[in-house]
C-alpha cells in the first residue's frame, strides 16, 4: 500500500474546540490561612502562659507637636484577649476562604496585622508607656538606607543585571560620602560623592556581568567582600590615624519641613527628617512613575524581560543594562551617605550590618515593584525597630531572640507571603550580541 | 518597496552559512525562500535585518544600497520582520510591545499608551486582526501573538515584511488564515519574503519561488511545480514523498489496552476509557487534533502519568503500575512528541544522548563506571547509519538541526531490542530529506514483526504510515478505520463526529 504524503489537508483547524484544561488554582490558597494560623497560635500561647495586669499607654504625640493628640489608655490585658479573638475570627474568615476556593484579599493580612500588633504590644508594654511616633519614626529611621538599597536592587534587576553588590554599594558610599564631607565641610559634597562610589562599584559589577558575562551572583558577592576588605583596611591605615580631618563629618541634621510637620502623628514621622530623606522620597515615586509610564522605563523592562526583542526593534540592550545599572549603583550608594552622614557622623568598619542582603531581601519581597519593595523595606525596618524598643520598655522576651526578629519576619515574608512572585525573565542573564 | 540583494555572503567562522546570494524582491508579491532547514534562509533575513553583519555583497531598497548596523536601522528602512520565535515580551500589553523601540511620548518622556492603541486598532481592524491593544501578550493565542508581529512590523510603516518559518507554531486553521493575510498584505503593495520548508503552503501563496540549498540560491521555482519538483530542488536529489510499503504481516496481537483511563492532578480526565489492540507488525496511528488525550496516552504507555486505571498489556505483561525504567526495559521504545524537552540533554554529546535509556548496565556501563570506548564505536556506527550530519560524535545536541536532533533520538530508540514502539509526532519540526529517512525506519521496524503506535497531528503522516487508523476526541475513540479512509471522513471524525455507516476495523 502506498500512499503521498503531501496532499492538501483538510481543514481540521477549529473543528475540534480543544478540551483545554482550565488552570485551577491550587498552589497558594493555603499559605495565608497557615500563616495566620500559625501566628495567631503563638500569640495566643504567650497570652496563655504569662500573665499581665494594669493599663498599657500608648503615646500618639511627641513633646514638641504643635497639636497634641492624646494618649491611648488601654486595659492591657483585655486588649490583649480582644486582638486575640480578632485574630482568630479573621483566620477563621481565611479559611473559609480556603474551603470556598475564593480570593483571598489584601485587607486580610493588613488587618490582621495591625490587630495582632495592638495585642501583642499591649500585652508585652503592660503598666509602662509605649511611644508610636518614636516606633514608627524609628523604624523610618532604620528603613531608609534598606529603602535605597531596594531602589538600586529593583532597577538593576528589572533591566536584567541582578545587582548583589547593593551591601557594597551602601558601604562604599558612606565611606566617600564621610571623607568628602570632611574634606570639604558640606554633607552635600558628601551626597554627591556617595553615588559616585556607589556608580562606581556598579560599573565594576557590570563590567563583569554584562561585558565579560560573569556569573552575576558570584561578581556582586565578590564585590561586596571586596569593599568590606578595603574599606576596613583604608579605615585602619588612613581614616583612624587622621581622623579629625577625614572622618568627622558634618551631621545632616532634621529639617522639619513647615505645615507638613505639624501634623500630629504623620508630621513627627515622615516630615520632620534630614534632607536626605526627602530625596528618598521623590527618588521613590520618580522611580516607581518612571518605570512604568516612561519611554526609559518600557525600555529598561524590555532588555530586562527579552533582550533579544528589545534588540530587533533597536534598542541597545548593553548600553540600556550599562545605564540602568549605574543608576542603581548610584542610588545604592546614595543610601550610603545616610549611615555616615545620619545616623552618626563619621565611618567605621562594616557600618551597613549586612543592609544590602536584607535589601535585597526587599526586592524579592516586593516583586521587584519600586513601590512595593519599599514597603517591604519599611516593614524590615519596622521589625528592626520593634526589636530594640521591646527590648528598652523590659518585655520578657529573650534578647537574643528579639535580635532575631527582623531576620526571622524577612525569611517568613520571602518564602511564605510573597506568593507566586514573578522575576524579570532575563534576570541573571547576559546578552550575548551574534 | 523593490529589495535587490547582491552577492550575499556570510561566514561563521569557517561555515559559509550564505554563499553569494542574489535576490530580486518586487512590491505587490509574495516571494517564497525555500530551503531545508540549516539551508541558510534564516541567516540571509538576519543578515537582511540587520542582526548579522554581511561579509561580502549589498543590499539595495528601491535602487539606494543601505548600510545597517542594527535592526534599528533595518527598520527604518522600511523593513518589517515576523521572526519564527516571537519578538515579543510576554509580561508587556499588545500596545506596549507594538510601540517598544517607536514609542510616542509626550512631556518628560512619558509614555502616550492611548496613541499607541488607538494605532493598534487602526492597523487592527485595516486588516480584520481582531486584536486587543490592552491584552496581555502571554494571555493570547500563538496566533494572535503573530499578529502582533504583524502589527508592529507594519506600525513602522514597513514595506518588506519578512515572515520566518511563520507556520511552525500555527494549528491548521490559524495557517490558512495567516495565508489570508499575507494575501491582503500583498494586494496593500506590500512586499513579502516566506521562508518556509513546507511545500503546501509554497504552492498556495508564493508568486515566485527561490530555493536555497546549502547556502547556495539554486535556482527559481514556478509555483505551479509538482511537489516532488519542489522537494527534489530542495534537498538536491529525487526525494521519495511517497512511503513505500507493502502489506503488513501480522502476528499475534502484542499491545492490548483496556479501558484505560489517565487523570491530571488537576483531576481533569484526558483519556477516557481507551480500549485497542496492535498486533505485532501493525503501524496503528492515532489521529486527532492536537490536544485530544495524545499526549496523555502515550505517556500513560511509558508510565509517566501517575493517576492511571485501566490496563496495558505487553505480549502478556502488564505495565500499568510499573515504573517507566522496568517499562523501558519491557522492551519499549519512545520517540517523544517534543525531543527538546524530553528526547534530549542539549548539553550531552551525541554520544551521550545515545545511551540515556541504557544508562545503568551493559552494554555501555559495567561495575557501575562508564565504558566509554563501547559507546563511542557505537556512536561513531550510529552516526553512520542514521546520517546524522554533525561534526563528530562529540558534538552536542543542542548545535545540531532539529532533522538531526531527532535522527539521534530515533537512532537510540531503535538501537535496542524492541518490543513495542511508540513513536509521537516523529517527524515535527523536521526537513524533508529527514523526514523520509525516519519514516522509512519506523516501516522497517513494523516489517521486523514489532508493533507500532504512531501519534501524529498531521494528516498526511497518519495515512503514509498507518495500517489502520484511530480517530481521537476528547480522551474517547472516534473510531478503528483503514488506512484508506478519506480524508473528509476523517476530517469529520477528528471533530468527534462519528459517520453512521462506520464499521470498526479489527485487525
Amino acid at each position: 500500500m502506498s500512499t503521498t504524503t503531501d496532499h492538501p489537508t483538510p481543514d481540521t483547524g477549529g473543528l475540534a474546540p480543544d478540551p483545554a484544561v482550565a488552570p485551577t488554582r491550587k498552589a497558594g490558597t493555603r499559605k495565608v490561612p497557615t500563616i495566620l494560623a500559625v501566628v495567631t497560635l503563638l500569640l495566643g500561647l504567650r497570652l496563655l502562659t504569662t500573665s499581665r495586669s494594669g493599663d498599657t499607654t500608648f503615646r500618639l504625640a511627641v513633646d514638641s507637636d504643635f497639636a497634641k493628640l492624646p494618649d491611648a489608655v488601654l486595659p492591657s490585658s483585655a486588649t490583649a484577649w480582644i486582638m486575640l479573638v480578632v485574630c482568630l475570627a479573621l483566620t477563621a474568615e481565611a479559611v473559609r476562604r480556603m474551603l470556598a476556593r475564593s480570593h483571598q484579599p489584601l485587607w486580610l493580612p493588613i488587618v490582621f496585622a495591625l490587630a495582632w500588633m495592638l495585642g501583642f504590644l499591649s500585652w508585652e508594654a503592660a503598666g509602662s508607656r509605649i511611644s508610636i511616633v518614636s516606633l514608627l519614626a524609628g523604624a523610618i529611621a532604620l528603613a531608609i538606607p534598606l529603602v535605597f538599597g531596594a531602589l538600586g536592587g529593583v532597577l538593576g534587576e528589572r533591566a536584567g543585571v541582578v545587582n548583589i553588590a547593593i551591601d557594597g554599594q551602601l558601604l562604599f558610599g558612606a565611606f566617600a560620602a564621610s571623607i568628602t564631607a570632611s574634606l570639604t565641610g558640606s554633607p552635600w559634597a558628601g551626597l554627591v560623592a556617595a553615588t559616585v562610589a556607589g556608580a562606581l562599584i556598579a560599573l565594576v559589577l557590570g563590567l563583569f556581568a554584562i561585558t565579560y558575562f560573569v556569573d552575576q551572583v558570584i561578581v556582586g558577592v565578590v564585590l561586596n567582600v571586596l569593599v568590606v576588605g578595603l574599606t576596613n583596611f583604608l579605615f585602619r591605615q588612613v581614616l583612624t590615624p587622621n581622623a579629625e580631618s577625614l572622618n568627622s563629618p558634618e551631621r545632616m541634621r532634621a529639617l522639619p519641613i513647615p505645615l507638613l510637620g505639624d501634623i500630629p502623628l504623620i508630621g513627627p514621622i515622615f516630615f520632620r527628617q534630614p534632607a536626605l530623606v526627602y530625596v528618598l522620597y521623590v527618588i521613590v515615586a520618580l522611580v516607581a512613575w518612571s518605570l512604568y509610564r516612561t519611554r526609559w522605563g518600557l525600555r529598561v523592562r524590555a532588555v530586562g524581560e527579552h533582550p533579544k526583542a528589545a534588540d530587533t526593534v533597536g534598542i541597545k540592550v548593553n548600553r540600556t543594562r550599562y545605564r540602568t545599572i549605574l543608576l542603581a549603583g548610584a542610588i545604592a550608594g546614595l543610601g550610603g551617605a545616610y549611615y555616615s552622614l545620619v545616623s552618626v557622623s563619621g565611618f567605621n568598619r562594616e557600618m551597613t550590618g549586612g543592609a544590602g542582603y536584607i535589601a535585597l531581601a526587599a526586592v524579592i519581597f516586593g516583586k521587584w515593584d519600586p513601590i512595593r519593595a519599599t514597603l517591604a523595606a519599611l516593614l524590615f525596618g519596622f521589625a528592626q525597630n520593634l526589636a530594640g524598643v521591646l527590648s528598652s520598655i523590659g518585655a520578657q522576651i529573650p534578647p537574643q531572640l528579639l535580635l532575631s526578629l527582623p531576620y526571622v519576619i524577612t525569611i517568613f515574608a520571602v518564602a511564605g507571603l510573597v506568593g507566586r512572585s514573578r522575576p524579570p525573565a532575563a534576570d541573571g542573564v547576559p546578552y550575548r550580541q551574534q | 518597496m523593490r529589495l535587490v540583494l547582491r552577492g550575499i555572503t556570510k561566514r561563521f567562522g569557517s561555515v559559509v552559512a550564505n554563499d553569494s546570494i542574489s535576490l530580486t524582491v518586487e512590491p505587490g508579491e509574495i516571494h517564497c525562500l525555500l530551503g531545508e532547514n540549516g539551508a541558510g534562509k534564516s541567516t540571509l533575513m538576519n543578515v537582511l535585518y540587520g542582526l548579522y553583519r554581511a561579509d561580502e555583497g549589498e543590499i539595495e531598497l528601491d535602487g539606494v544600497v543601505q548600510h545597517f548596523t542594527g535592526p534599528g536601522d533595518a527598520m527604518a528602512a522600511g523593513i518589517g520582520m515576523v521572526h519564527q520565535h516571537f519578538m515579543l515580551i510576554p509580561v508587556f500589553t499588545v500596545a506596549e510591545n507594538v510601540m517598544l523601540g517607536n514609542e510616542t511620548t509626550g512631556l518628560a518622556g512619558s509614555l502616550d499608551l492611548e496613541a499607541a492603541s488607538a494605532r493598534v486598532t487602526e492597523i487592527s481592524e485595516r486588516f480584520g486582526f481582531h486584536v486587543d491593544p490592552d491584552a496581555l501578550v502571554e494571555d493570547l493565542p500563538v496566533g494572535v501573538q503573530q499578529r502582533v508581529e504583524i502589527i508592529k512590523a507594519l506600525s513602522r510603516d514597513a514595506e518588506l515584511l519578512v515572515f520566518d518559518e511563520p507556520t511552525a507554531v500555527l494549528t491548521p486553521q490559524e495557517t490558512d488564515e495567516l495565508m489570508e493575510i499575507m494575501r491582503q498584505l500583498k494586494e496593500a503593495g506590500k512586499a513579502i519574503v516566506f521562508i518556509t520548508h513546507k511545500l503546501r503552503e509554497v504552492r498556495e501563496v508564493a508568486d515566485r519561488i527561490t530555493v536555497i540549498r546549502l547556502g547556495k540560491v539554486v535556482g527559481e521555482a514556478d509555483p505551479k511545480a509538482s511537489n516532488a519538483e519542489l522537494a527534489s530542488m530542495m534537498v538536491g536529489r529525487p526525494v521519495e514523498l511517497v512511503v513505500h510499503k507493502d502489506e503488513p504481516r501480522l502476528g499475534a496481537d502484542a499491545l492490548v489496552v483496556k479501558d484505560l483511563r489517565v487523570v491530571d492532578a488537576a483531576g481533569h480526565t484526558h483519556v477516557d476509557g481507551l480500549s485497542f489492540t496492535i498486533r505485532a507488525g501493525e503501524v496503528l496511528a492515532v489521529a486527532g487534533v492536537q490536544g485530544n488525550g495524545q499526549t496523555e496516552l502515550t505517556e500513560a504507555l511509558l508510565g509517566l502519568q501517575d493517576d492511571v486505571h485501566g490496563s496495558i498489556e505487553l505480549d502478556g505483561v502488564e505495565l500499568v503500575g510499573r515504573s517507566t525504567r522496568k517499562i523501558l526495559d519491557a522492551g519499549v521504545g519512545f520517540i517523544p512528541e517534543d525531543r527538546q524537552v524530553d528526547g534530549l540533554v542539549p548539553g550531552f554529546t551525541i554520544a551521550e544522548n545515545l545511551m540515556l535509556n541504557r544508562s545503568f548496565r551493559s552494554p555501555f556501563v559495567k561495575n557501575g563506571s562508564l565504558r566509554i570506548s563501547a559507546l563511542r564505536d557505537f556512536a561513531e556506527k550510529k552516526l553512520k547509519e542514521y546520517d546524522v550530519r554533525a561534526r563528530d560524535i562529540d558534538s552536542l545536541a543542542a548545535n545540531l538541526s532539529g532533522g538531526n536532533q531527532q535522527k539521534v533520538v530515533v537512532a537510540r530508540e531503535l538501537s535496542r531490542e524492541l518490543r513495542l514502539l511508540v513513536a509521537a509526532q516523529p517527524t515535527r519540526g523536521v526537513d524533508v530529506g529527514s523526514i523520509e529517512f525516519i519514516h522509512k525506519q519506523i516501516v522497517a521496524t513494523r516489517d521486523s514483526g514489532i508493533p507500532v503506535l504512531v501519534v501524529s497531528t498531521e494528516l498526511d503522516e497518519v495515512v503514509a504510515l498507518a495500517d489502520r487508523i484511530m480517530v481521537l476526541y476528547r480522551g474517547k475513540v472516534v473510531g478503528v478505520v483503514p488506512a484508506d479512509t478519506p480524508r473528509q471522513t476523517l476530517g469529520l471524525m477528528m471533530t468527534g463526529e462519528r459517520p453512521k455507516d462506520l464499521k470498526d476495523v479489527v485487525a
